[in-house]
């Protein structure tokens, strides 16, 4: 027996686009998050330097890479929602 | 640590308690089904489901691991905020959407959906349970170190009352209840928590924490041969001295009372700084600053060295914005209490002593993780470790990726997902005030960082801390039971329904699942006990680090890869779960927990994720190769 999913899920033409969307925003975003790892591990010292406002670059890469994510977040559901909209005009999902 | 009870603390504790109980009940009715148990009939709306994945996520881990490790290690804590929350956006970008249209209740039935493998079920359904049980430690750990100071009880009554409340919970409602639980705490503990961090940005930084504050004394000293044979003070005799690594601690008496002292003889004039100390005598009786437990004398810690502004050295600064806090962090040096343990005459020594720590340090990675100073090619291979592991953790956490299931479209879970990052990620800033508010609060109890951010409410007044720590509890509560669920339809859906295919009619199903979650309510009471005391932040990296080896490269092959089969899956799960426990079990902080010398660990790697997340892809597109012509389809 396969299984289904828990609800009926109509037919979603805008998968492709949403997929291909996602992965291009999941590898910028691993890369931001590469830079703030390979500092760390790399150029310690480099994370205590000030950088603006008299905040060091630890402090503004660790709240930058939680803060980009809601807004990648964002861009992301607002460009899924005009494919599905678009490419589901007949069969919405 | 003793801790003064209060009959508010009580009273508030007890509302939310039965509140929570009350709502699980209440939701009890509607969950006859097996969808309604394993998946809130899939119609739960995107924003409820959004923060309940944020009540979810944020438990105990959060709340009290990271700030208490924030609190203990500066900003090497924030890093677990930040992984944490990166690990949402491979949820969001690549898992969310395929797992909704392809699961049922379950993660094995997701993996499963396109090949109907016994394999693939039973491998799935064991890393369900392995990873919510290692998830599931830290959370009973942390409910045990709550009910000490909030009702005066021992920690193991902390985790029983955590588990029984839990069992009671899911064996009577499911995923219905466990979702408005975790909405409703995971509000209330984002706005608890802005509300302690506003109260912390008023009162700014004060070289004295408190009134009460214990002052620590030092005392000149005369030192020859690099013994101290006499000290200023003629009230005190020394009696004892002990070297450990470049750290000299001598013991002195007054009036029959022991007491223990740091050495500082590079000092242009000797002196001796006072400890914090627990001996733990042949007899088994503990001496807390050499008294017992019962006499108070065993103080609450953390304050400033030097509070610095434009340059000049001040008392206090005032109120603060939240930039300014961390500029004055950086700018004035704050005390921390390091830990030194050793036997000295048959009696088993733990001392805590001061270690004036720049802020610059402590706002940037290096003091747990080695990255700078001492630090050295394992170490910087931990630090990788820990934050591949974040990353790659989340999506793979089989009690958040049922949650994917309670709402009615891909839609609705990519907008729950965008709702969850928003409130994780808010509460995740947060963390590094509480954490770091902590550290110079005078609150922290030296042997357990996991209640830094409860006390540091704690010293905004009674009130503000019971609702924290209530609400911290229901916290506990409420992941218990979400892990509870996903374990127990592990057991019962994917284990004896689908693997061993034990006929059952629905009403029948959600007997077994209720069944299974007792039994794991059972495990995790036990395991909560036995892991007392570890930092809760640092057990769920381990979670994060199986789930992230075991089920992710399954999850993302299958849904990139269409070379991927069945046995590839199967044994990338057996080998990436295989693996990380492996290094977990050969890991120094296990070596600690044996009783065994942490240098003596064969892996110096505390985290497992940068041997064991690769074996498990590599095994996958091995797997999958040698067995794609053999079976297509099935294993």
């Amino acid at each position: 027996m396969l299984h289904g999913p828990a609800v009926e899920i109509g037919k979603d033409h805008s998968i492709p686009k949403k997929t291909k969307l996602g992965i291009i925003m999941f590898a910028c975003y691993m890369l931001v998050y590469a830079g703030f790892v390979f500092i760390g591990m790399s150029f310690p010292q480099a994370m205590g330097n000030r950088i603006i406002f008299g905040l060091n670059l630890a402090f503004l890469y660790g709240m930058g890479l939680i803060i980009l994510a809601a807004v990648m977040g964002l861009i992301y559901n607002h460009f899924c929602t005009r494919y599905e909209n678009e490419l589901n005009r007949r069969e919405p999902s | 640590m003793i801790y003064q009870v209060s009959a508010t603390a009580i009273v508030i504790f007890l509302i939310f308690v039965f509140s929570v109980l009350g709502l699980s009940f209440y939701f009890a009715r509607k969950a006859k089904s097996a969808s309604g148990y394993y998946a809130a009939g899939g119609q739960i709306h995107w924003a409820v489901n959004g923060i309940a994945f944020a009540g979810d996520y944020l438990s105990a881990a959060s709340f009290l691991g990271i700030c208490g490790m924030i609190a203990f290690y500066g900003f090497d804590g924030f890093l677990y905020s930040i992984g944490y929350l990166a690990g949402w956006v491979v949820a969001l970008f690549v898992v969310a959407e395929p797992l909704k249209r392809m699961g049922k209740y379950t993660f094995a039935d997701a993996l499963d959906s396109k090949f109907n493998s016994r394999g693939i079920k039973l491998t799935a359904a064991i890393s369900t349970l392995v990873v919510s049980i290692f998830y599931l430690i830290p959370q009973m750990v942390g409910a045990g170190a709550l009910v000490t100071p909030l009702l005066g009880l021992p920690h193991w009554v902390g985790v029983l009352i955590v588990g029984s409340v839990v069992i009671l919970i899911v064996a009577t409602a499911g995923m219905t209840s466990t979702t408005y639980v975790q909405f409703i705490k995971g509000a209330l503990l984002i706005c608890f928590s802005l509300a302690v961090v506003v109260f912390l940005l008023n009162r700014g930084l004060k070289r004295t924490p408190s009134e009460d504050y214990h002052r620590f004394v030092t005392m000149p000293v005369t030192v020859a041969n690099g013994e101290v044979t006499a000290v200023a003070d003629s009230s005190f005799r020394v009696t004892g001295q002990h070297r450990e690594k470049d750290l000299t601690f001598v013991k002195l008496e007054k009036n029959g009372i022991g007491s223990w002292w740091k050495l500082n003889a590079d000092a242009a004039a000797p002196f001796l700084e006072e400890a914090l100390s627990v001996v733990v005598q042949k007899d088994g009786m503990a001496l807390y600053n050499g008294e017992p437990k019962e006499a108070r004398r065993f103080f609450q810690v953390g304050h400033l060295n030097k509070i610095i502004v434009d340059g000049k050295e001040v008392e206090a600064t005032g109120a603060v914005g939240p930039f300014e806090f961390i500029r004055r962090i950086e700018d004035s040096e704050i005390v921390r209490f390091a830990k030194s343990v050793f036997t000295y005459q048959d009696a088993s020594v733990t001392l805590y002593h001061q270690v004036v720590t720049p802020g610059k340090e402590i706002m940037k990675p290096g003091l747990y993780y080695k990255l700078d100073k001492g630090s050295s090619f394992w170490s910087r291979l931990d630090f990788l470790s820990l934050m591949l592991a974040l990353f790659l953790g989340t999506s793979a956490l089989p009690h958040i990726l049922i949650r994917y299931y309670t709402v009615p479209s891909q839609r609705a879970a990519r907008k729950s997902t965008i709702v969850a990052i928003v409130a994780i990620g808010f509460f995740y800033i947060l963390t590094l005030y509480m954490g770091t508010g902590a550290m110079i609060s005078g609150c922290l109890d030296v042997q357990d960082s996991n209640m830094s951010a409860p006390l540091l409410a704690k010293t905004f007044g009674v009130t503000l801390f019971s609702i924290i720590s209530a609400i911290a509890f229901a916290t506990i509560l409420g992941t218990v039971s979400g892990l509870i669920v996903a374990a127990s339809g592990a057991v019962a859906h994917d284990l004896m329904d689908k693997y061993m295919k034990i006929e059952m009619t629905d009403h029948a199903k959600v007997r077994a699942g209720r069944l299974a979650a007792v039994a794991v309510g059972l495990v995790a009471i036990i395991l909560g006990i036995i892991f007392e005391g570890q930092n809760v932040n640092f057990l769920v990296g381990l979670a994060f680090a199986i789930a992230a080896s075991a089920n992710l490269p399954a999850i993302l092959m299958l849904l990139f890869w269409k070379r991927t089969t069945a046995r590839g899956i199967s044994w990338a799960i057996s080998v990436g779960m295989a693996a990380s426990l492996l290094i977990i079990l050969l890991s120094p902080t296990m070596f600690e927990i044996y009783g065994l010398s942490p240098a003596a660990a064969p892996i110096p790697l505390r985290n497992p994720g940068i041997i064991s997340i690769p074996l498990g892809f590599l095994t996958l597109i091995i797997a999958s190769l040698l067995t794609k012509k053999k079976s297509p389809e099935k294993a």
